[in-house]
């Protein structure tokens, strides 16, 4: 589709060069277009398997200082069973947590089959030596991390300096070894739908296997139109390369209508080849018990209250 | 494909009733007609909706006397003030009944509910809180201290729009103090004989608004009567010229809102994937049924085969069918007629060599429907780049400099719309101010307000509607 294509062996300058090339984004027509795909209307049997979609997508977060191996533990056995009454109900894609957590999470989860990922890399903030951040990912993919969330240099990015960016993010890739890779880009800082192109396409051309809207603790977090965005740069991506790169939105997602919504950007945008937990994820951590509590709507056809399901 | 399929989310249809036959509203009451009454036809399925009355001479002579009965008596003499109230009031009655006019337009034409439910009613309840406001500040319009409204106003209106080509009509002919009689296309009369009762609910005094339904006949008779003292006319060229040619010489004042062939100007640096979106948004909205559709698309050649690529792909996405389906993207064509004028044409594309694309997308087996089509290889020779087509077919043509693209883009009899692509303003700039066209979109396409004049050049026509020009056309000064 696209005729876009990295140039090999570019320096700083190069691939400068080539980011600024890159077809500038429209915000209006951007917002625009997103707006539009938000009023497709989800229903009865496309719902159900939408929901069952988008709960398999779901990388159940929690990223707070106060966070305990306690409360790890129960969200590692509210991701291996969502819903303990219903068994039909998938298991999420995988649980996220703080680097020094990561080992409570892989033993909670041991025989699941449901991943590990960590934010390593100084996150939120990402401010810390490259060495600090390296030894951050080493730690968690040693202790059994099997995706790494890293955040970039937003700093370095929005001065200009993509060669540091582009630098970091190749060498977490490798410090990553076989753990996943997914580049958080914190589009809420990088403010321009230009910039969150730019940086799409910086981080896939470094290694990324996903592109990640934001860490949840900045706002704006994750948009639809940014996120439509970064689909358009993965099918961009594939067609001038072949690689397929996943998209993570997270941060600010709640509800069922929401994720549908995200559901609908995917499948028109990027195509319905994305629609798979591999390739498509939602950074979130509410977002689950309204997913349940719809489904369990359109299982029996009445509401039950947000206390019929588990806290965490 | 199938992982993510959406169900059907048809509208309910329980919202509106429509009647098995209706009348002429004439004087604030439904009247029978003198002609051989008509069907309306569903274009999704090809059925009869309801028999409508054709008006006759009597009839037309009737509606007109009944406007200007109400002009010199009621509404004529009536301050602003109080002619604003009355607009206001059917503006919140459009909104408040804009589920149910929305499901009839749909189907009565054709188009799908998104566009009548998130495009066509916000805008028809927006003109007339715009004129209401209007009303009483006509003074200030720029066109003197004491305009005075014409009288009774003529006016003829066509399918695509039914219910906002109406508003664009109506709403600054009574703010202005000028009465109307309406005539709507015959296939698509309900929206407007649904307005009449929109006028009674609103307590609108008799004979200030008429609508005379019929066809081509009726639409004749009403611009050659001796009693109207304005013309206003929305459809084709042809029918527009033949108008002119009836009014020329009388007192009558005209104004003709007709045909376009608006080029979408793509430089290579353009945001691609929003140009792409509104290329699609330029010829598929409304079924390509768009007078200021963008159905020339002029790409850079230096973007063009990435730019046609990532067109097709986008079309693909198109969901074509049931037009009261909440996800239908394109709906069907108004009439059987049109349909065979969109073959005729796009057969004529290919036999003159351009080649022709269209997604694959399964049609519903009964009623009208023209799968969206892309042609490329277009010269500006053939006739699909230069006549009017009325549906969802685009012409892509490139061009290699800014100068090229004004000349290819100018060089149509036409002169309604156009838009422009780029990244770059002062190049959109340079290009704005050397196309000859009413409208010009600057990465954007079929945006409309009703403060923004609207209206063309050459065989577009003249006159402007909407907006503070849009008043001229129904005030003396």
């Amino acid at each position: 589709m696209s005729t876009e294509t990295v140039p090999p062996g570019r320096g700083a300058a190069g691939l400068r060069a080539f980011l600024h090339g890159l077809p500038g984004v429209d915000r209006v027509g951007a917002d625009e277009r997103a707006a539009r795909l938000a009023t497709r209307s989800i229903k009865t049997t496309a719902k159900a398997q939408a929901i069952d979609l988008a709960i398999a997508m779901v990388d159940l977060t929690t990223l707070e200082g106060a966070d305990t191996p306690g409360k790890v533990r129960a969200l590692c056995a509210k991701a291996a069973r969502p819903d303990p009454e219903d068994r039909s109900v998938p298991p999420v894609a995988a649980v996220c947590v703080y680097s020094d957590l990561v080992g409570v999470a892989v033993e909670a989860l041991d025989g699941t089959g449901i991943g590990v990922a960590s934010v390593a890399t100084a996150f939120p903030s990402g401010r810390a030596p490259l060495d600090a951040k390296l030894a951050d990912v080493r730690a968690a993919v040693a202790a059994g991390a099997a995706e790494i969330d890293m955040v970039i240099d937003r700093g370095a990015f929005l001065s200009g300096d993509y060669a540091t960016v582009d630098a970091e993010i190749r060498a977490v890739r490798e410090a990553c070894g076989d753990a996943h890779l997914k580049v958080i880009l914190e589009t809420g800082e990088l403010a321009t739908y230009d910039n969150a192109r730019r940086a799409s396409w910086l981080a896939m051309d470094a290694g990324a296997d996903f592109i990640k809207t934001s860490t949840g603790k900045v706002s704006p977090a994750a948009t639809l139109p940014v996120t439509l965005v970064m689909l358009e740069a993965v099918r961009d991506y594939r067609a001038a390369t072949g690689r397929t790169v996943g998209v993570k939105p997270a941060g600010g997602i709640r509800t069922t209508k929401d994720a549908l919504k995200y559901l609908v950007l995917v499948n028109e945008t990027a195509g319905p080849d994305w629609l798979t937990p591999d390739l498509f994820r939602l950074g979130a951590s509410s977002l689950l018990n309204d997913l349940l509590m719809q489904r369990r709507k359109l299982t029996t056809g009445v509401y039950s209250g947000p206390d019929h399901f588990t806290l965490d | 494909m199938d992982l993510f399929a959406y169900a059907p989310a048809p509208e309910s249809r329980d919202v509106v009733d429509i009647r098995p036959s209706y009348g002429l509203f004439v004087d604030g009451a439904f009247t029978d007609g003198g002609g051989e009454p008509f069907k309306t036809v569903e274009p999704a399925t090809g059925e009869a909706l309801a028999e409508v009355a054709s008006a006759d001479a009597a009839d037309v002579d009737r509606a007109v006397a009944a406007a200007r009965r109400a002009y010199e008596t009621v509404w004529g003499p009536m301050s602003g003030r109080d002619r604003a109230k009355y607009l206001f009031r059917i503006a919140r009655i459009l909104q408040e009944r804009s589920r149910e006019l929305a499901v009839l337009e749909s189907i009565d034409n054709g188009k799908p509910i998104r566009e009548s439910r998130d495009v066509d009613l916000p805008l028809v309840a927006a003109h007339f809180f715009y004129h209401a406001g209007w009303a009483d500040k006509l003074g200030h319009a720029g066109l003197g201290a004491d305009p005075r409204p014409l009288g009774v106003a003529a006016q003829v209106i066509p399918w695509n729009f039914p219910l906002l080509m109406l508003a664009w009509k109506i709403a600054p002919a009574l703010a202005c103090g000028n009465t109307v009689v309406l005539k709507p296309a015959e296939t698509t009369p309900l929206t407007a004989l649904a307005f009449a009762d929109v006028c009674r609910q609103a307590d609108l005094p008799p004979g200030v608004v008429n609508i005379i339904t019929g066809a081509g006949e009726t639409g004749r008779l009403l611009v050659a009567h001796d009693g109207v003292d304005k013309v206003a006319f929305t459809g084709s060229t042809e029918v527009g010229r033949e108008i002119a040619r009836t009014v020329a010489g009388t007192r009558k004042r005209l104004t003709l809102e007709l045909g376009g062939k608006a080029a979408n100007i793509v430089f290579d640096d353009a945001p691609l994937d929003q140009a792409v979106e509104g290329v699609v948004n330029g010829i598929f909205f409304n079924q390509g049924h768009v007078c200021c559709a963008g159905s020339r698309l002029l790409v850079q050649e230096t973007v063009a085969g990435e730019f046609l690529d990532r067109l097709k792909a986008r079309m693909a996405t198109l969901r074509v069918g049931d037009p009261l389906d909440k996800n239908t993207d394109v709906g069907a064509i108004n009439s059987a007629a049109q349909l065979a004028r969109i073959a005729d044409l796009a057969d004529a594309g290919e036999r003159e060599g351009a080649e022709r694309w269209s997604p694959p997308c399964d049609l519903p087996g009964r009623g009208y429907w023209f799968a969206p089509t892309l042609f490329t290889g277009v010269a500006q020779s053939h006739r699909i780049a230069s006549e009017e087509i009325f549906g969802p077919v685009l012409s892509a043509l490139t061009f290699r400099t800014p100068q090229e693209a004004v000349e290819k883009a100018n060089n149509t009899p036409y002169g309604l719309s156009a838009g422009v692509w780029s990244e770059k303003g002062s190049r959109t700039l340079w290009v704005a101010e050397r196309l000859r066209a009413g409208v010009v979109w600057a990465n954007t396409f079929n945006k409309f307000d009703p403060a923004a004049p609207f209206g063309g050049y050459k065989e577009s026509g003249h006159g402007r509607e909407g907006g503070r020009h849009g008043l001229e056309a129904y005030l003396e000064h």
